[in-house]
């Protein structure tokens, strides 16, 4: 059934998003221009056999680097703290603690996107606008990408900061499942023989968990990627340029077909819809490899410690 | 001079050590914090705007209550759990029992990689099939469906996993009594996974509470209270309060998105409290043999 659900979301995408591949091809993911064209010239044009509004380009360069930069600004800052909380979770916090804790952390998962949304909007941004932006630009003399204009905190440092909050329970609660799991005897083992317990953690639990942490991680990755609600909040929305800094406003691809649907339908030759069809699809299609490669390596993770992980 | 050495390194491996649980606290420490940041920030917020009359009247545009958003949520997530409910289990069902084990094993990957689908994607999807091709318009059934079609990973997993951990010797055993498989299922096999099941049921419902993405485009928004009518009749839901009504230039408005986050949090930290009471009972070995 959920494959039947699948191949039809597909189907139906691609089917959309042909038009617009034969009308702009291979530019479309290097093209910087997202342009309807001209709404009131008296008809449709021609090129490569398929109609669009004169002037039309669909270029999501811009979108693809949001998508990329709030989202790999999200795994740097939200991956270390997910892992290094689940090793508190797991060895330093008593077990009746963490069990308070744990919920709590998960509860981080079930809050509605919109809700991070509207926390990243009044905490979050102003933050970032006036706290630690102006400190991240002073070091800009360092780091030219760092440097400012700071700007009004809605844009790709934003984003990627909420993002990264939004992936923490996920690769924490997974990390946690898989320290759990751990066999006790060579862990055990190794403290007999004098390791203190951080170089049993270093030493043999991460090479047990290795290749599930790394699947953890690229599930986490996979909702950064997707994540509409909170990043068309705060992200600044920016069409037709690449971001020039750290802080200038963005759109990923995910917020790009929820903002633009709607200007899309007043285009009479219907082009914009089949555009928007093919962010969908290539969407689908990063989001899916993403999943299917975190799955086979928590699978084969979970193979290493030799219990099942859900 | 071996002893200095050796003094020196385990200076160092103590340093090393308490350098590593030190970070760990701390990033636990920051999670914590943000966690109480969020909660604080929606209950400080959005209490005040927690009237008697919040619940019995509509929105009037910007300002007015929220009866119509919460029926519409409520609405839109009884439909789509009608939908995704039969569908998932039935599904968990058939990989849990029926599918043959390499079927069932890409079956489950199939499932997962599902649920990894972004909502923004499904969104559209029903947006040009259902309202557009289909010519439902803005409807609560378009809402419902994408809704079930984003939930139902989720049951079929928690269907599935639950229907597993029931020994299989219980469906033999009633097999050889003479139950057809069907009257076996619902009579042996579904009585201990009950628990498990209605936790991916509720699991599914709270995601779906929380999502936007996929109704922006299928349910639309509506300032009166849901109507019953399937078709063309557009529908108000609590995310879309909170997305658009902050950014109104009113005070009013405000408090609203805030109050409907407030909402939103406490819906689902009431589900997620449920779940785990389910599970723990629903993991409890004794109640399983009983």
């Amino acid at each position: 059934m959920p494959l039947l659900v699948l191949l039809v979301i597909g189907g139906v995408l691609f089917y959309d998003a042909y038009p617009a591949w034969r009308f702009q091809g291979f530019s479309f993911f290097t093209g910087i221009d997202w342009n309807m064209g001209n709404m009131y010239a008296n008809g449709p044009i021609t090129q490569n056999g398929v109609q669009a509004a004169p002037g039309a380009s669909f270029g999501i360069l811009p979108f693809i680097v949001g998508t990329l930069g709030s989202s790999l600004i999200a795994l740097l800052l939200g991956v270390p703290v997910a892992v290094f909380t689940a090793f508190a979770l797991v060895y330093r916090v008593p077990s009746r603690v963490a069990a308070v804790l744990s919920p709590l952390i998960e509860l981080l998962a079930g809050i509605p996107s919109v809700v991070y949304g509207l926390w990243a909007l009044s905490v979050l941004a102003p933050f970032v606008e006036f706290q630690l932006g102006p400190w991240l630009a002073a070091l800009g003399h360092v780091i030219p990408y760092l440097a400012g204009p700071v700007g009004t905190g809605l844009g790709m440092l934003t984003s990627g900061l909420v993002l990264g909050v939004m992936i923490v329970p996920i690769i924490a609660a997974t990390t946690r499942d898989l320290l759990l799991q751990v066999p006790r005897l060579p862990m055990e083992g190794a403290l007999a023989l004098g390791m203190t317990p951080a170089e049993c953690l270093r030493f043999i639990a991460l090479p047990y968990i290795r290749r599930g942490l790394f699947g953890a991680i690229i599930l986490g990755w996979g909702r950064a990627l997707g994540e509409t609600m909170a990043v068309l909040m705060i992200s600044g929305n920016a069409d037709n340029y690449t971001p020039p800094n750290l802080y200038s406003p963005i759109s990923t691809m995910a917020s790009t077909i929820a903002t633009l649907l709607d200007s899309a339908l007043t285009d009479f030759s219907g082009m914009a819809v089949h555009a928007l069809a093919l962010i969908a699809v290539t969407l689908l299609i990063i989001t899916m490899l993403t999943n299917l490669f975190a799955r086979l390596m928590m699978q084969l993770g979970s193979r290493d410690v030799g219990v099942e992980v859900s | 001079m071996a002893t200095v050495l050796h003094a020196g390194r385990s200076a160092r491996r103590s340093i090393h050590s308490a350098l590593l649980w030190g970070v760990s606290v701390l990033a636990l420490l920051l999670v914590l914090f943000l966690v109480v940041d969020i909660l604080w920030l929606v209950v400080v917020k959005g209490a005040p705007g927690l009237h008697f009359t919040t619940f019995s009247t509509d929105t009037t545009g910007i300002a007015g209550g929220l009866q119509n958003a919460i029926l519409g949520t409520l609405q839109l997530i009884l439909f789509s759990a009608l939908i995704a409910g039969p569908i998932g289990i039935l599904g968990g069902a058939y990989m849990a029992l029926f599918a043959g084990a390499r079927s069932a094993r890409i079956l489950r990957f199939v499932s997962d990689v599902m649920a990894g689908v972004p909502s923004i994607v499904i969104g559209y999807f029903g947006y040009t099939v259902m309202v557009e091709h289909w010519g439902w318009g803005f409807s609560s059934l378009a809402g419902a469906i994408s809704l079930a079609m984003l939930t139902l990973p989720y049951i079929v997993r928690t269907t599935e996993s639950s229907l597993r951990q029931v020994p299989k010797s219980y469906y033999e055993g009633a097999l050889a009594l003479g139950l057809s498989p069907t009257t076996a299922l619902r009579t042996v096999l579904f009585r201990p996974a009950l628990p498990g099941i209605l936790t991916g049921m509720l699991l599914a419902v709270s995601i779906g509470l929380g999502e936007t993405a996929p109704l922006i485009y299928t349910a639309g928004w509506s300032n009166f209270n849901p109507t019953m009518q399937l078709f063309k009749n557009p529908i108000g839901y609590l995310t879309y309060v909170v997305w658009t009504y902050l950014n109104e230039p009113y005070d009013a408005a405000h408090q609203l998105a805030y109050t409907a986050a407030l909402l939103l949090v406490l819906l689902v930290m009431c589900l997620h409290i449920i779940v785990r009471v389910l599970q723990r009972r629903g993991t409890d070995p004794s109640q399983l043999r009983s």
